[in-house]
């Protein structure tokens, strides 16, 4: 069969068979592994991790040292949003020529960071690293030194050249670069009920929500890291009494530093859904162990359900049965989508991660249904395949999977850093039901092949009974 | 506020300009060409040789601009790839590409890493090729380093490299077959230069022509590869057309293309010709299709002309004497600067990312009343070009979505042209060949400039 003729069957590639794994089956399941050259994954790389944790830092210089095109394609594509400061959304890059990818691009390097430094005025300045900057002999961190010295700005290395892994690797890396700044800045006057909250990027405005909450019932938050971030947060975030950490991949690393060096205990969270945003305020409230914080974090958390249940409970009745596949960049997502999705009324048959570790899967194949497909860094071809055979009515994940679900008459859900909806918190899982109903509920899709040919079927199987 | 303009602390940035460092560039870089090259014929993989991120962010880009299926394979490359060459990975990417895939062409394009390692690539093809017979697909290899040029180079690159690699030279000519390379078009340009050459009774060899592959129709089955493009053996049989017409104003000067190899090789005509946009530039376009083909201007064509020409009559007044700023690839840039200048408007900012030796010269022989006002930038940055707006407030911007920030800023309308356009709908569809194309842009154009003289009017008329 040719390559560009409808394909009924796709094989998933023997190396990566161990890699998909249905519920029931018994069979063993394996992930956390590199990505098979020429599967076409749909993981990025570990400079893309790193970048897109510490992007929300609106107040500090990011500048990429490498050729063009690693800086060019994350310039301004994310829907973290800033109260203050732009500065983050440039897109600034040494933009290495030949000449210095022979010659070397310190002198480069060292000549952006102290125009950029003296024109735009940033509190702290990232210098992430490509992955040709180790090959042509560039030390990066001295010359991060030397900057530093002779600005008084933070230059600070992101050591995350993509071929070392995959964006969790880079999310390491981040937190590295972050822990730099912290532990610099003044404390005094934070409340001895006070958090930061880790791993939430405030895509849509999601932290200025959930900010919103603890404020509400009395919790100080100190620093949101990294989203509508600040350099100045950072350097004293070591001053909060307790870490609530999202996402449990990107800023995990940056929370156990502050235990261990600070003695911040953390405590993973999710603001995803009602029941993940009630437990995430109960967590931080118990925590305190005052019962006035808790019956207020009661009382919020009845007076918001209350304000979007009905809502909710109107997108249950129309999205009910449907099928659903879902496929993220972490496992927590993935986790917190199977209980929305489910509070919905709706399915997940097929679920995967990218970057998920064995734990996490145990987690996600414990809540899933039987016959739920898993899958570990898939790939499009195989995407389409389960889409297919598990007929599926909507995707959630990210801009790389859309066209996938679209081309095949599938409803879709952008669930990633692109996005520009809040989806976090109460008033967030209103939007997600109505992100996914938007969708789901379309009329277009009758138009689609799939569907037609589906309508036509059922129609030649009534003439057919119909007829004597 | 525009960020590129703007301290940390939300005040103007001030002081002399950064000049070292690339502010938002102005360019994408080489790989992302050749795989919309690759995209463009028929079952082809594109394949990066270097690590994977690259392929994958290559593959969004074009994924928000197309809202296609866009796959493109990597060689995944670990650290001790980076240290020790990817050849192990190179092999059992192109295995695992061929066993999921079935591609009829593999087209391998370097990244910036595989470039600067020194993978042997040609060595790496051959091995991998000789060790299975020459069983499987052909491979075909273009040096992308992006380092040296922009997506624009890693275009013409693709090809230049499927033509030599694969075209056979011939001596005998099929009558009416005619190649065309054109520039980076959309889809809708990629059709209508096929629907032309059909009006002279041409049959046309494009290459690349994703327009079916980068937009297509909704599917009932899932297909590996989307379906559409140019066939390899359309490609192996360029040789026997009769003439090519290479479009694209910088192109015209080189010597070395794809189509200047056809003539050699197989004494196939070359016409080098600039983006058929504007009344001047199809008109010889289409000459071109009467001198190869043996036809005259059909009357349909003849039709669109006049209704051309009379809406140039019925709008000049709106566009005369206004400006322009324009940024993008080369040729987009030059194509758009020739049309603006035919209908009045003064392109005064002409700016792209890529480094264009003399590129005020070139410009020049296409602007009609000459440059003595057009700043032309080359190598160039949207930090920099948004700094010549401010400075000059052109009445229109003409670019890609990344001109959307300094639009916003100076209240100038933004005609999305060229690519990427992310936030838009329908960039794949813009026609801007030929005279169907030319009325197109030019309602654009009238149409922008009325919609804002409205917008910031007082009294907002309704008819005019
Ligand atoms: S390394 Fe080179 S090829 Fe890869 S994204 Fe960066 S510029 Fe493009
Ligand atoms: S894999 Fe390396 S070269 Fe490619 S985008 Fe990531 S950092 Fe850049």
């Amino acid at each position: 069969m040719k390559a560009d003729e409808p394909t009924k069957v796709i094989q998933v590639l023997d190396d990566r068979a161990a890699q998909v794994w249905t519920k029931g089956s018994g069979e063993a399941f394996v992930c956390d592994r590199k990505s098979t050259a020429g599967s076409v994954t749909q993981r990025a790389c570990a400079f893309c991790g790193s970048r897109v944790v510490l992007y929300p830092i609106a107040d500090a210089l990011h500048i990429v040292h490498g050729p063009i095109g690693c800086a060019v394609y994350n310039w301004d594509i994310r829907g973290s949003l800033s109260s203050g400061s732009q500065l983050h959304r440039n897109s600034f890059s040494t933009d290495l020529a030949e000449k210095e990818v022979i010659f070397g691009g310190e002198k480069k390097l060292e000549a952006s960071l102290l125009e950029l430094i003296e024109y735009y005025k940033p509190k702290a300045a990232f210098v992430y690293s490509t992955c040709i900057v180790g090959l042509i002999g560039d030390d990066v961190q001295a010359i991060c030194r030397k900057v530093s010295k002779k600005t008084n700005i933070d230059c600070i290395p992101v050591d995350s050249p993509g071929f070392k892994g995959t964006k969790k690797t880079g999310y390491q890396a981040a937190c590295e670069a972050a822990y730099k700044l912290v532990g610099t800045g003044d404390t005094s006057g934070i409340s001895k009920y006070s958090i930061n909250l880790m791993g939430e990027f405030n895509i849509g405005g999601e932290a200025w929500m959930i900010r919103e909450y603890y404020e509400r019932i009395g919790i100080e938050v100190v620093a949101t890291i990294t989203g509508d971030g600040r350099v100045d947060d950072l350097r004293r975030c070591h001053g909060a009494a307790l870490n609530l950490v999202q996402c449990s991949g990107s800023m995990t690393h940056l929370a156990q530093l502050l235990e261990e060096e600070h003695g911040i205990p953390l405590k993973r969270v999710s603001f995803f859904g009602f029941e993940d945003t009630a437990q995430a305020l109960y967590t931080a409230a118990e925590h305190f162990g005052d019962p006035e914080l808790m019956c207020k974090a009661e009382e919020l958390v009845r007076d918001e359900i209350a304000k979007y249940t009905p809502k909710i409970k109107a997108y249950r009745k129309e999205l009910k049965g449907k099928k659903a596949a879902l496929y993220v960049g972490g496992a927590f997502k993935a986790f917190s989508l199977v209980l929305a999705l489910r509070a919905l009324g709706m399915k997940t048959v097929l679920a995967g991660t990218q970057t998920g570790n064995a734990e996490d899967y145990k987690q996600l194949q414990d809540i899933c249904d039987p016959g739920t497909v898993i899958v570990d860094d898939s790939n499009p071809l195989e995407l389409a395949k389960f889409v297919l055979e598990k007929e599926v009515d909507l995707f959630i994940g990210g801009v790389k999977e859309r066209p996938i679900a679209f081309k095949l008459g599938v409803a879709f859900c952008d669930h990633n850093h692109e996005r520009k909806i809040p989806l976090a918190g109460f008033e967030g899982m209103l939007h997600f039901a109505d992100e996914v109903a938007k969708s789901v509920l379309s009329p277009i899709w009758k138009f689609a092949p799939r569907h037609e040919l589906r309508a036509l079927k059922i129609n030649t199987q009534i003439a057919d009974t119909e007829s004597p | 506020m525009n960020p590129d303009n703007t301290t940390a602390q939300g005040t103007p940035a001030e002081g002399e300009l950064p000049a070292s460092a690339t502010r938002n560039a102005c360019k994408l870089c080489s790989p992302l060409g050749a795989a919309m090259v690759f995209k463009g014929v028929r079952s082809c993989l594109p394949f990066l040789h270097g690590s994977q991120g690259c392929a994958t962010y290559i593959r969004r880009y074009m994924i928000s601009h197309f809202r296609e299926p866009v796959d493109i394979a990597s060689s995944s490359f670990s650290e001790e790839d980076a240290i020790f060459g990817g050849a192990r990975n190179f092999e059992q990417g192109v295995e695992n590409v061929i066993s999921q895939y079935q591609p009829e062409l593999i087209g391998v394009a370097t990244t910036c890493l595989s470039e600067t390692i020194g993978d042997n690539m040609l060595g790496m093809i051959k091995s991998y090729q000789d060790k299975h017979n020459s069983s499987g697909p052909p491979l075909v290899h273009v040096s992308t380093p992006a380092y040296t040029g922009t997506h624009s180079d890693g275009y013409y690159g693709a090809i230049d490299q499927l033509v030599r690699t694969f075209a056979k030279p011939m001596t005998a000519k099929i009558a009416g077959h005619v190649n065309i390379l054109p520039a980076m078009m959309s889809c809708a340009d990629l059709r209508h230069l096929r629907e032309l050459c059909e009006l002279y009774q041409l049959s046309p060899t494009i290459l690349p022509d994703y327009s079916a592959t980068l937009e297509g129709s909704s599917w009932g089955e899932y297909h590996r590869i989307s379906p559409g493009g140019t066939s390899l053996e359309e490609i192996e049989e360029m040789g026997s057309a009769t003439a090519t017409i290479e479009i694209g104003h910088t192109r015209a000067y080189l010597k070395n293309t794809p189509a200047d190899y056809l003539e050699k090789t197989s004494s196939v005509k070359r016409h080098a010709l600039g983006w058929p946009l504007g009344i001047r530039h199809t008109d010889q376009f289409v000459t071109s299709l009467s001198q190869i083909s043996g036809n005259r201007l059909p009357e349909s064509l003849k039709d669109e002309r006049g209704r051309l020409v009379d809406a140039y009559a019925d709008a000049h007044k709106y566009v005369s004497g206004k400006t322009a700023a324009i940024f993008g690839e080369p040729d987009l840039v030059i194509a758009q600067a020739a049309f603006l200048s035919e209908i009045g408007i003064r392109p005064i900012i002409c700016a792209t990312g890529a480094k264009v030796k003399k590129w005020k010269q070139l410009l020049s022989s296409e602007i009609e009343g000459g440059v003595a006002d057009v700043e032309a930038l080359s190598g160039t940055d949207h930090a920099k070009i948004s700094a010549r707006i401010r400075e000059l407030k052109p009445d229109l911007i003409l670019g890609s979505s990344k001109g959307y920030p300094i639009a916003r800023e100076l209240s100038i309308p933004l005609l999305r042209i060229g690519f990427p356009i992310h936030d838009r709908f329908g960039g794949q569809r813009i026609l801007q060949v030929g005279y169907r194309g030319t009325l197109a842009a030019f309602d654009r154009v009238v149409n922008a400039l009325l919609e804002n003289k409205q917008d910031t009017s007082e009294t907002g008329y309704s008819y005019l």
